[in-house]
């Protein structure tokens, strides 16, 4: 299942979803909107999502986590619209008979979707303008967001489970190879 | 021929609309993208666009059809 959603995310219901009784693993992922990115304060974000195509693709992505890393059920979904500081941006949850396939299956379907799925997000700082993250034109100019890029990120996987709680999606701008994004 | 061109993202705002139809003699996507960049001045490297066209993604040079819906993509930054 993959959804693009205006509504908040109920990561307890989507659990639920996932619950199978030939699972003894279940593996979960969830992006927030961070207060920084960098080096600069953020405010909020508003995600836009080209629907018909990002559903069809974030499914093709379920499927090919569920048929690589055998998983028994994946899920995702994705918010749009405007969200405020510790918001859930983005949902993955994986079942799998064993941890090893719901751990492989969650970090396939996160990393893919955040190269695949046509989803935009803008950042709001706290002087009052904002951008497009990732903008092509920017990139074009060498403004800061992409040229910045290269030393800021994390290259350890290790930082996505720092205090906060892996929260390490919703703010980065994902580059092959998938590394760094998380 | 009438093409229906959505934007996203920082190419809506610049277009300032969400959609559009028009009227093009354009055959392949690139050549509809070099079409609106003259009209817009997008100023964006087509290489780092992707291209859907009817809600699939395409190839620059696909052929075009009458009634086609057509998206620029952006590099994405969702997540």
């Amino acid at each position: 299942m993959f959804r693009i959603s205006s509504e908040s995310i109920d990561a307890a219901a989507l659990r639920d979803e996932l619950a199978d009784d030939s699972c003894g693993g279940f593996v979960a992922f969830e992006g927030w909107v961070r207060n920084h990115h960098e080096g600069r304060r953020v405010t909020g974000l508003e995600y836009e999502a080209y629907d018909a195509l990002a559903v069809s693709e974030g499914k093709k992505i379920i499927a090919e986590a569920r048929e690589r890393f055998g998983a028994s059920r994946v899920a995702c979904v994705h918010r749009v619209g405007s969200l405020g500081l510790g918001e859930m941006a983005v949902w993955v949850g994986a079942s799998a008979p064993h941890r090893d396939e719901a751990f492989a299956a969650c970090r396939y379907v996160i990393d893919e979707v955040k190269l695949r799925v046509p989803v935009w997000k803008k950042e709001h700082y706290v002087e009052g303008d904002s951008d497009w993250v990732n903008c092509a034109r920017c990139a074009e100019a060498g403004h800061r967001h992409i040229a910045a890029e290269a030393d800021d990120r994390p290259t350890s996987p290790a930082t996505e489970t720092a205090p906060g709680g892996g929260s390490a999606a919703a703010q980065e701008t994902p580059v092959r190879p998938g590394v760094r994004h998380g | 021929m009438n093409l229906t061109v959505s934007y996203f993202a920082w190419l809506r705002e610049h277009a300032g609309a969400s959609e559009e139809t028009l009227q093009s003699a354009a055959v392949t996507p690139a050549e509809l993208w070099q079409e609106l960049e003259g009209r817009y001045g997008f100023g964006a490297d087509s290489s780092r666009l992707r291209v859907a066209v009817n809600d699939e993604f395409a190839a620059w040079d696909a052929t075009l059809r009458d009634g086609d819906h057509i998206v620029f993509i952006p590099p994405v930054s969702g997540g």
